[in-house]
Parts: structure tokens; sequence; C-alpha cells
């Protein structure tokens, strides 16, 4: 049973996080000064069409495993981090919580923005050229979260190591 | 006054800021 919570669930978390961070940079900072320079010269479809759908399924659906894996290691102590409970799981509740809060942003902001820019729900020029605009703030804000996040992960089992998950 | 998330490096002097805060913090929660 430990070695499913603690031996798996470490390299599926650790495995899914980097499919969703390393696409999380993959939007910022390839996909998105390709496709302005894209739409500059009229081949921006081809992304919108064939990269970006892809790339979306694989980058949300990493992060639903990348949060779920994590609550499995946490375990027991799931509360004690996100309660900040004991001294000992402050640094991992940090990190924790800004998973969280990434988590959310993806599903709750960047895909729903998204189904509209890339057509697959029903919505108005204007409304898509808000909701790019609003996706690629919220994804740009996931972006400087990452960067503690991170930092957080890391030193849970670094600098800060007083805490067994 | 731009947005800094418009840019990368930005974006980037952003996520480094909010770490070195939270990092403060969970020091001393830590108890230094």
């Amino acid at each position: 049973m430990e070695f499913i919570q603690l031996g798996l669930g470490r390299w599926l978390h650790v495995a899914a996080g980097i499919l969703w961070v390393g696409l999380l940079y993959y939007f910022n900072f390839v996909n998105a000064p390709a496709a302005k320079a894209a739409a500059a010269d009229g081949t921006a479809v081809g992304i919108a069409r064939h990269v970006v759908p892809r790339a979306l399924l694989y980058f949300r659906w990493a992060a639903v495993v990348t949060w779920l894996a994590g609550a499995m290691l946490l375990g027991s102590h799931f509360l004690d981090a996100f309660l900040f409970r004991q001294r000992a799981y402050v640094p991992i509740g940090v990190g924790a919580w800004l998973g969280t809060i990434m988590l959310a942003n993806v599903w709750l902001v960047i895909w729903p923005m998204q189904k509209r820019v890339l057509g697959l729900v029903p919505a108005s020029d204007e409304v898509k050229a808000q909701s790019r605009r609003t996706a690629f703030l919220v994804s740009r804000v996931n972006t400087a979260l990452s960067l503690p996040l991170l930092f957080f992960m890391v030193a849970s089992g670094g600098q800060f190591r007083t805490a067994f998950f | 006054m731009k947005n800094p998330l418009d840019s990368l490096w930005g974006t980037v002097a952003a996520g480094l800021v909010i770490t070195a805060i939270l990092y403060a913090l969970v020091r001393a929660a830590m108890g230094g």
C-alpha cells in the first residue's frame, strides 16, 4: 500500500506535473508568440485547428491527474497541509494551495474561454476576443504561480524537509 | 501602466517576487 501511495503516487504526480507545467510553458513560451506570427502571415488556422486542441486535451487532464496524485500522496496528511494544521506541512500546504488555484484556473477559466476561442461553443467575434484575452492573462497568472509552486514542491523534500509524505 | 503579464519576462519576474514573498512567510511560519 505504501509503495502505491508514496512510490507510484509520487512518480505519477511528478510525471503528470511535467506534462501539465510543460504544456503551460509551451503555451506561454512557444505557442503564444507563434500564433501571433502566424496570424500576421495567415497561417494561424493550422495551429488553432491541429495543435492547440491536442495540447489543451493533455494540458487539462494532466492537471487533474497531477492534483489527484498529489492528494493521494498527502493521504492522511491532506488536511494538515491544506489547513496548515501542522507546522511541518506548511511548505507543502502552500504548494498544494498554489496547485489547486492553478487547477481551478485551468478548468474554470482557461478551458471554458478556449472553447469559445476554438469555436467549440458558439460565440460572437467580440466575445471570442474577450475570451482570448482572459485565457491569455490567466495562463500568464498560472505561469507566474508555477514558479513558487515548483519551489515549494521541491523545497518540501529539501530545505523544509520535516514532513514525511 | 502596462500589465506585466503581457510580457513573458514580466510574468517570470512576477513569479519570482511571489516566490520570495511566500518563502519569507513560510520561513517565519516554520519558526525562522
